[in-house]
This record gives C-alpha cells, sequence and structure tokens, in this order.
C-alpha cells in the first residue's frame, strides 16, 4: 500500500437525491485517494456516478434535491464536507479546478477569452486589471495557443473546439490548482486534436506537479494518461489498481466486460469480422438500486450466492489492486 | 461475387454562404468535392474522418437528404443525384439511414411502432393490414418486445431506441443503409450490443452498409472497405487489414497513432506524430494538397500540384505525391523490398 | 457466441402504457393553481350555461329602482344606474366573455399559426415577406384598427371577434415560426424526409405536433387577452348593442360610479376573475405540457 499521504482523499461518500416520489442513492460508499502529482482516472459508463463524484468534491452538487448523506472529503486533512461556503468559494478555481467535457457551454460566449481567465485570477489572487490580463496571455501561451496576445481579445465561438478546450484548461490552471478534475475533457473533440490535448496535460503535470482526476468511459485515454484507474459502477467503486495491472488482469467481471466490449485499435485485425462480447442487459435505473446485494448481479456470468444478499467490500487481488466481487472473498478459488 | 450495388462519380456537395455586405462574392463551403467510390453489395464500406472532412454530408447527399451540386450515385438503372419528386420518394425505399442520435431521431409524438411503420405507410409497401405484423417482426429482428410498439421514445434508453431507429430502417426492406455514426452517442457496452445487431441484420438481409464513423476501432471493427476523407476529398481507400496495417497517407498514419490506445504493444511501438493546428477552413481552399499545411513530410510540389487520387497494384487508392507506385510512404522507414 | 437478440430490459419490468392524455391530466392535477383556475373556469361556464334557466330575469330589463344597492328590493346584487339586474347582467355577460373570448383567440391562433409555420419552415422569401407582413399588423394600434373595422362594419359579436383575432395573430405567429426554425433541424424531421414524407406531411404531421406545447399555453393566455380587449370595446360602447357584456355594464355605470359602485365593481370583478383564472389554466398547462417535467 502507498505510504504516503494522500492530497484529496474521498473517503465513504454517499450523495442522495431527493426526488418527488423517492430518495434515490447515487454514490454509496465511495472512497479514493488521489496522491499528489498523479492521475487518477475513473472509468465507467453514464450515469455510474462519476461525474457525480467529481461534482461531490467541488461541492457543485446542487443541495437540495442533492444531499450528502455520509463520508468525508479530505483536501490535505481539511475535511471538505464541513468548510464554510467562503472556504469552497475559496478552493473552488484556486487549489482544485474542473474541466467539462463541452467547451462551447462552459465557456460563457458574450465575454472575451481573456477576460474569463482574469476573471478567475483576480477572483483569488486579487491582481489588478493589467496584472490578470498579462497573465491571461501567460496562460494561454502555457497551453500552446498561437498567438495568444491577438487570441486574448476574442470570443468562444471564435476559436475551433480544440482551442476553446486549450482554454478552459487554461482558466483551469491559472491559479496554480493542485488537483485538476476533467470531465470527459476530450469526448467532444476530434482524435487528432484529442491526441494535442493528452500531451498538454501530461506535459502540465509534468511541469506543475498537479494531480489530475481524469474521469472518462475511454479506457484508452486511461491507458495513455492515467496511473491509476477507479472503475465505478451504480453509484460505487468496483476495482482500484495501477493502470497497466488493471487493464492486463481486470478482476471484476464488470471490468472485464468493459475492456472485452470495445472495438479496441489492433495493429493486425483479423480477416474475418468477429462478434463482439457483450455485457448482457443495462444498467439498472437509479431508483432500483437501493436492493441488497451486489448491483452488477443481475448482468454477472459469475455470480454466486452471496451476490445476491449482501454488497461485498473490497478484497486485495494484486499489488494495490482491490476489487469489490465475492469471487474475490477470502477463501474463494 | 462482388456486385456493386451504388456507384458514386465526381460527387460534389457545395453550400453558398452569406454575401459578405451588398456586392461582395457569396463565400462557397465546399463540403465534398469531387468524391467517388462503388458500395458493393452485402459489404460495409466505412467513411471516415474528423470533423470538416465531408463525410457526413456525402452520406446525406447519398441519402439525397442534402442538395447534391454535381456528380453522379447510380444505384442499378436509377440517377439517384437527379431524381426528383414522385420517382425520388419510390426510391427512396431502397435506401435507408440510421441515424446518430437517439435521442432527436425518433418523433417524440408518436408511438414507437408507428414509427416503424410510418416508412411503410407513406411508400406504400405491403397491405395496409399486414404492415402490423411486419413491425411485430423487426420489432423481434432488433431484439424488442412486440408489447413495446405501443410506448413512446421516452419510455425507451438510448440503446433500445437506437434499435428502434434500426428497425424504422428495415422497414421498406432496403437494398443500402447508411449509417451514420450510429453508435457514437451510445454507451460503450450499449455500442457493443448494436454493433453485434447490425452485423447480424446484415448477414441475414444481405444489406449494404454505408458506414460513417470517426471512431476507427469501431471502423476496424465493422468494416470491409475504407475510404479516409480530409477536407471533402478523399485521401485514401482500400481494406481493412490492408489500412491499418500499412496505411499509406500521411493524414491516415497520423489519425493512427492519434487514436489512445489501451494496447500497450501498440503504444511502444507506434510511432508519434502530432499535427499541430487545425485543418483549414473549407472555404478557403488552398492550392494543391490540401494537407499540405500540416504534414510534416511536404515537399514544394504538394502545395503546388493537387495530387491526383490514383490506384496502386492492388487497387489501394492513395492521393499522395510522396507515395510511389510499389507502395512505400514517407513514414515507412524499410525501404521496398 | 451469442448472436440472439438480446432482451435488454430486465423480464421483470412492467410495460406502463399511459395514455398521453391521461399522463397530460395527472400532470395538469399537481399544478395547484391551474385546477383553481380550471375550477373557476369551469363555475363560469355553468353559469353562463345554466344561468338564464335557473334565473329567468332579461338583463335588458328594468325591473327596480335605479341605483338600487346590493340586498334592497330582493336584488342580489343590486340594480344599476338604468334599474337593470345586475345578477342577469353577470350572467347573461358571461357568455358574451366567453364566446367571444374563445372565438376570438381561435381566430388568433389559426392565423398565427400558419403564418408562422409557413415563414418557420419554408424560410427565404417567403420568411420574410410573412414577416413583414407579420412586422406590419404588429405595428398598428390595435384598439383603434379594431375600433375602425367595428365602425365600418356593423358591431356584432362576429365583427368583434373578427376585429380582435385580425389584430391579435402577430404573438402567435412569431412564436410559432422560432419553434419551427427550431425543429425543423432535428434529425426526426430529417428522419421523415428520408422515408418519403412530403413538405405539407411534415409541417403538419411531423412539426407541427411537436411546437404546439408553448402554443397551447400562448393560446390560453390569448384568450384572456381577448376577454380584455372585448371588454375593452364594449366599455367605449362600441359593442354589439343586442348583448349584455360586463364591458358595456361598466361602462353604462362609470358615470354612476359613485352612486352606483356595485354596477362598476362586480362586472370588473367577474373580468378579473375570468381572465385569472385562463391565466391560471395557462400555468397549469405549461407544466402539464413541459416534456422536461415527464417522470421516467
Amino acid at each position: 500500500m502507498n505510504e504516503k499521504t494522500p492530497l484529496l482523499s474521498i473517503q465513504d461518500l454517499s450523495v442522495e437525491f431527493k426526488t418527488r416520489d423517492s430518495v434515490v442513492q447515487v454514490l454509496h460508499g465511495v472512497s479514493l485517494d488521489v496522491f499528489e502529482g498523479e492521475t487518477l482516472g475513473i472509468v465507467g459508463e453514464s450515469g455510474c456516478g462519476k461525474s457525480m463524484t467529481a461534482l461531490g468534491v467541488m461541492r457543485l452538487i446542487p443541495m437540495p434535491p442533492g444531499r450528502y448523506k455520509d463520508g468525508r472529503i479530505l483536501l490535505r486533512g481539511e475535511d471538505l464536507l464541513q468548510a464554510a461556503d467562503q472556504r469552497i468559494h475559496d478552493i473552488r478555481g484556486n487549489e482544485i479546478s474542473m474541466i467539462f467535457q463541452e467547451p462551447m457551454t462552459s465557456l460563457n460566449p458574450v465575454y472575451t477569452v481573456g477576460n474569463q481567465i482574469a476573471e478567475t485570477v483576480r477572483l483569488h489572487q486579487n491582481l489588478g486589471k493589467r496584472e490578470a490580463h498579462d497573465r491571461a496571455v501567460e496562460m494561454l501561451q502555457a497551453v500552446g495557443i498561437p498567438a495568444p496576445e491577438r487570441r486574448v481579445n476574442e470570443y468562444p465561438h471564435q476559436l475551433s473546439g480544440g482551442m476553446r478546450q486549450r482554454v478552459m484548461i487554461a482558466m483551469a490552471l491559472a491559479c496554480n490548482p493542485s488537483v485538476l478534475i476533467a470531465d470527459e475533457p476530450t469526448t467532444a473533440l476530434d482524435v487528432t486534436v484529442q491526441a494535442q490535448i493528452f500531451d498538454l496535460l501530461g506535459d502540465i503535470q509534468e511541469r506543475f506537479n498537479t494531480a489530475i482526476i481524469l474521469i472518462t468511459h475511454d479506457m484508452g485515454a486511461i491507458a495513455e494518461l492515467a496511473d491509476r484507474v477507479v472503475v465505478m459502477y451504480a453509484g460505487r467503486r468496483v476495482e482500484e489498481g495501477p493502470v497497466d495491472e488493471l487493464l492486463q488482469n481486470p478482476k471484476h467481471p464488470y471490468t472485464k466486460g468493459l475492456i472485452e466490449c470495445v472495438p479496441h485499435l489492433v495493429a493486425e485485425p483479423p480477416e474475418v469480422r468477429a462478434v463482439l462480447p457483450e455485457i448482457r442487459g443495462v444498467v439498472p435505473p437509479l431508483r432500483d438500486l437501493g436492493k441488497p446485494g451486489c448491483p452488477f448481479a443481475p448482468r454477472c456470468d459469475h455470480v454466486v450466492a452471496a451476490c445476491r444478499t449482501e454488497m461485498p467490500g473490497a478484497f486485495p487481488v494484486g499489488p494495490d489492486h482491490q476489487t469489490a466481487c465475492w469471487l474475490y472473498s477470502e477463501g474463494a478459488s | 461475387m462482388a456486385e456493386t450495388l451504388v456507384s458514386v462519380r465526381d460527387l460534389k456537395v457545395h453550400f453558398p454562404l452569406k454575401r459578405k455586405g451588398m456586392f461582395g462574392e457569396r463565400p462557397i463551403v465546399h463540403a465534398v468535392d469531387g468524391v467517388d467510390f462503388d458500395l458493393e453489395r452485402g459489404r460495409t464500406f466505412g467513411l471516415v474522418g474528423e470533423s470538416g472532412s465531408g463525410k457526413t454530408t456525402t452520406a446525406l447527399a447519398v441519402m439525397r437528404l442534402v442538395k447534391v451540386t454535381a456528380g453522379s450515385i447510380r444505384m442499378g438503372d436509377d440517377e439517384l443525384a437527379t431524381m426528383q419528386g414522385e420517382e425520388l420518394r419510390k426510391a427512396r425505399s431502397r435506401f435507408q439511414m440510421i441515424f446518430q442520435d437517439p435521442y432527436s431521431s425518433l418523433n417524440p409524438r408518436m408511438r414507437a411502432g408507428a414509427i416503424v411503420r410510418e416508412p411503410m405507410d407513406l411508400m406504400g409497401i405491403g397491405e395496409a393490414d399486414t404492415r402490423d405484423r411486419r413491425v411485430e417482426e423487426l420489432f423481434a429482428s432488433v431484439g424488442l418486445r412486440p408489447e413495446q410498439t405501443a410506448l413512446f421514445p421516452h419510455q425507451f434508453s438510448g440503446g433500445q431506441r437506437q434499435r428502434i431507429g434500426v428497425a424504422r430502417a428495415l422497414a421498406s426492406r432496403p437494398d443500402l443503409i447508411v449509417c451514420d455514426e450510429p453508435v457514437s452517442a451510445l454507451d460503450v457496452a450499449i455500442q457493443a450490443q448494436t454493433l453485434n445487431l447490425l452485423q447480424r441484420l446484415q448477414n441475414e438481409f444481405g444489406l449494404t452498409y454505408l458506414f460513417i464513423s470517426h471512431d476507427l476501432g469501431v471502423v476496424q471493427h465493422i468494416c470491409d472497405e475504407i475510404a479516409v476523407m480530409y477536407l471533402g476529398q478523399i485521401v485514401e481507400q482500400t481494406d481493412r487489414v490492408t489500412l491499418f496495417k500499412r496505411p499509406l497517407h500521411p493524414y491516415t498514419w497520423a489519425l493512427l497513432s492519434a487514436v489512445p490506445s489501451a494496447d500497450p504493444a501498440i503504444r511502444e511501438t507506434a510511432q508519434r506524430i502530432r499535427l499541430t493546428g487545425d485543418p483549414p477552413s473549407p472555404i478557403d481552399l488552398p492550392t494543391g494538397c490540401r494537407f499540405a499545411g500540416r504534414c510534416p513530410f511536404a515537399k514544394e510540389i504538394c502545395s503546388d500540384k493537387v495530387p491526383p487520387l490514383r490506384a496502386l497494384a492492388d487497387g489501394h487508392r492513395i492521393s499522395c505525391h510522396l507515395v510511389d507506385d510499389q507502395g512505400n510512404a514517407p513514414h515507412h522507414n524499410q525501404p521496398a523490398a | 457466441m451469442s448472436t440472439e437478440a438480446t432482451t435488454e430490459t430486465f423480464d421483470t419490468e412492467p410495460i406502463v402504457v399511459e395514455h398521453p392524455l391521461v399522463e397530460f391530466v395527472r400532470m395538469f392535477l399537481r399544478n395547484k393553481a391551474g385546477v383553481l383556475g380550471f375550477a373557476m373556469l369551469l363555475f363560469i361556464v355553468l353559469t353562463s350555461i345554466f344561468g338564464p334557466l335557473i334565473y329567468p330575469v332579461d338583463p335588458f330589463e328594468i325591473v327596480g329602482v335605479p341605483v338600487s344597492p346590493p340586498g334592497e328590493d330582493g336584488w342580489l346584487l343590486g340594480t344599476d344606474s338604468l334599474g337593470r339586474d345586475l345578477v342577469a347582467g353577470l350572467i347573461h355577460g358571461s357568455r358574451t366573455t366567453l364566446a367571444v373570448g374563445a372565438a376570438a383567440a381561435a381566430c388568433t391562433v389559426i392565423i398565427g399559426l400558419i403564418i408562422g409555420a409557413l415563414a418557420g419552415y419554408y424560410g427565404g422569401w417567403v420568411d420574410n415577406v410573412l414577416m413583414r407582413i407579420t412586422e406590419f399588423f404588429q405595428v398598428l394600434p390595435n384598439l383603434i384598427l379594431a375600433m375602425v373595422l367595428i365602425t365600418l362594419f356593423s358591431p356584432t359579436l362576429i365583427t368583434i371577434v373578427f376585429s380582435i383575432g385580425i389584430v391579435s395573430w402577430t404573438g402567435i405567429a412569431r412564436l410559432t415560426r422560432a419553434e419551427f426554425l427550431s425543429i425543423r433541424e432535428r434529425e426526426y424531421v430529417m428522419a421523415a424526409r428520408s422515408i418519403g414524407a412530403e413538405n405539407q406531411r411534415i409541417i403538419w404531421h411531423v412539426i407541427l405536433p411537436n411546437a404546439l406545447p408553448p402554443l397551447i399555453v400562448t393560446a390560453a393566455l390569448n384568450v384572456g387577452v381577448a376577454i380584455l380587449f372585448e371588454a375593452g370595446l364594449s366599455f367605449l360602447s362600441l359593442g354589439d348593442p343586442n348583448v349584455m357584456s360586463w364591458g358595456a355594464l361598466i361602462g353604462d355605470n362609470r358615470e354612476a360610479f359613485f352612486e352606483a359602485w356595485w354596477a362598476v365593481t362586480f362586472p370588473g370583478l367577474a373580468i378579473f376573475a375570468t381572465v385569472l383564472s385562463v391565466s391560471l389554466i395557462g400555468d397549469g398547462l405549461n407544466d402539464a405540457l413541459n416534456p422536461k417535467l415527464r417522470e421516467r
């Protein structure tokens, strides 16, 4: 086990949403750690709770109807869930930043990009207008936008998708945060632009030692960028481990299914077209997740009796590698 | 054995934009600028490219859902590019489409069964009383239950909605189905189910697919023949195995090396090149090769002369000055055998 | 290697087939304001239908001492400055109000919908011409134009309905056009074209049903506007003199306001209540028709 103290530690986080007729729990006891200067990948399909976890860290979940049922979020030992609103405002954009999937809708269309970057800096670092502007140009340069002195005065719609995403990254990094949360940052981008953004993120991590939480459904992106991976399903963590170990030796049936069902690019494709392995069924709707037992049981081919009655805890299956599956409990073959 | 179902020659789709000022010239977007290819019956032809490549517009042109500026689309004896009115409506039964977004490609006010039935009603296929039975058959073919015909689209998941779209496309028993990014909006596990479904239906009904996608992994999995498009033109075309084993065009090579791979073997050995900047605008086209501005191997001839799309001995089509007739490309390190 | 069609839903999941009308009623009932408005309007409608049967007093007949306060001489709400029974006036006035309100709103909606749909769908010069026409009507002073039309042609109910309709359609036209512009680009419209639908079918069968929700809400609000318009015209003595109307009551009695406040206040309250009920219904409709509020 890693002996260092984690920079950010999410412990047993549970979040629920109150709907008109019922209460739906979207996160069930999620625990994960992020260490300084590393990239943690969180992977899962839509509805698994990965984005919710990110929003939870930033306390961006709308409080009615959402509610933190349980858990702690420790940033360098400080519990963010107990912190005052002002403290959270200080942290957002400053110590923890986030970039989102759709750069067009996450940038304000009526302000110039320079203005938006400068705003972050002025809020947190009390710089004057001139200095903030210079810093904005500096950040645009750092993220690889050519002719930054010109671009700084342009509006989001004048930039391409890749460039807008770079602007988002510039905004997020302007105050040199310790943690950068990237929620599907490249899903809406072309593959060549995606490669550029990945390079940029890797570069930034090296230069500024920023920890990155990369949220995605793309296993390839995880393989490229992440040091460690957490797999989520139905609001729970089902597997965690170092990236190469997890991709070579996935243990949880869901992880295995997820890796196998994606048509990966290979150097030598087979002559005859194959059939893709499938994961049976669909992700159950949120309201059905309160039932006892492992939420993946209905879709699992290796179900045992315990799976239907009790949710498994995390069992170790390799170096730094654990999974929440009864198949790997002590005494299991 | 290989019968050509559709033959596209010199297809052009140009969109005029608003004039600048009162007397300026109208800028024109050259979305598709001289594209030819053949679709073989029973096989899947993939069109790959990034945004702005013209692949979606090509698909819409074949479907006659955008105005064809020039060129020919022949299906058997019919010239689809110039058909109008009633003749075109009748011909539509032979080519149908599966759309990208399952959340907006179904009319929210119609029940699922009615959506799948509509093409038969509009095109007068079959007898009115047998259409409902056919709808149930189609539902079964795509893995949905007959009771679900009474539900509305919002009562289905994304994957199920896409299946309804597939059923609708099959309703008129078409020869050709154009699939426009049919799995891009779906979760990965559902993608696998849907791709398997498409493959099964192709085998069962002898369908021909024109498959548009930006996802090279999916394309590699499901397509037989693939054409790579850049800025409205085909820059390389060959069969699946050859394209991925030995791509010739520098753009194809850059595209393949940009795909993040979970396969450590690929990650280590792939020579990465990074394309800088963005593609040029489809309005002000550069002279010569359209890729020259971003190509790491570009020479003077590249910006002067447009490279023709020529076929090598094995049928591999390539449009690049720097690829020789034996199939050696600038990014290959090995000398010719 | 399973090539069987995968049954996606769990077999225990029930198939809920709810008729859209049932769903609509259920959603509407959730909005308390809407239900209240509906109850109020229902009361007014029932009054207009059954009122004259239960209370057969002629509203134009002079039945008592003029300016008789409510409660005296057996007249529940008193008499107006001409000695006419106020209750009868309210009952008969409700018929005019409702008839004119509904008919004028219908006129407005039909004209506005057709123009907006054609402009939004076809674009180009069709849109240009229709929008210029719309703008023309939009800038005309509504009340004055209606007054002119009524003066030119005889002030019957039909003329009134027509003159209200002809000046009030522009809002709906713009709204319809906006909806069409937006829906026109959706994939299911392209899909309709790909399966052989032609323009007429696409406009009226594909796009229009999906454009309806905001239009229905606006139409409900337009009923309120039409009612006020009619009341205004009657107040100015431009209404149909053979038909009792709340506006006419107010207009006829405005000089006697200080002596017979009831003759002006009660018709005024009646107008207020009707327009309010229609607005509340509009609010309820908005919630009921808003697809985003649908539960999955």
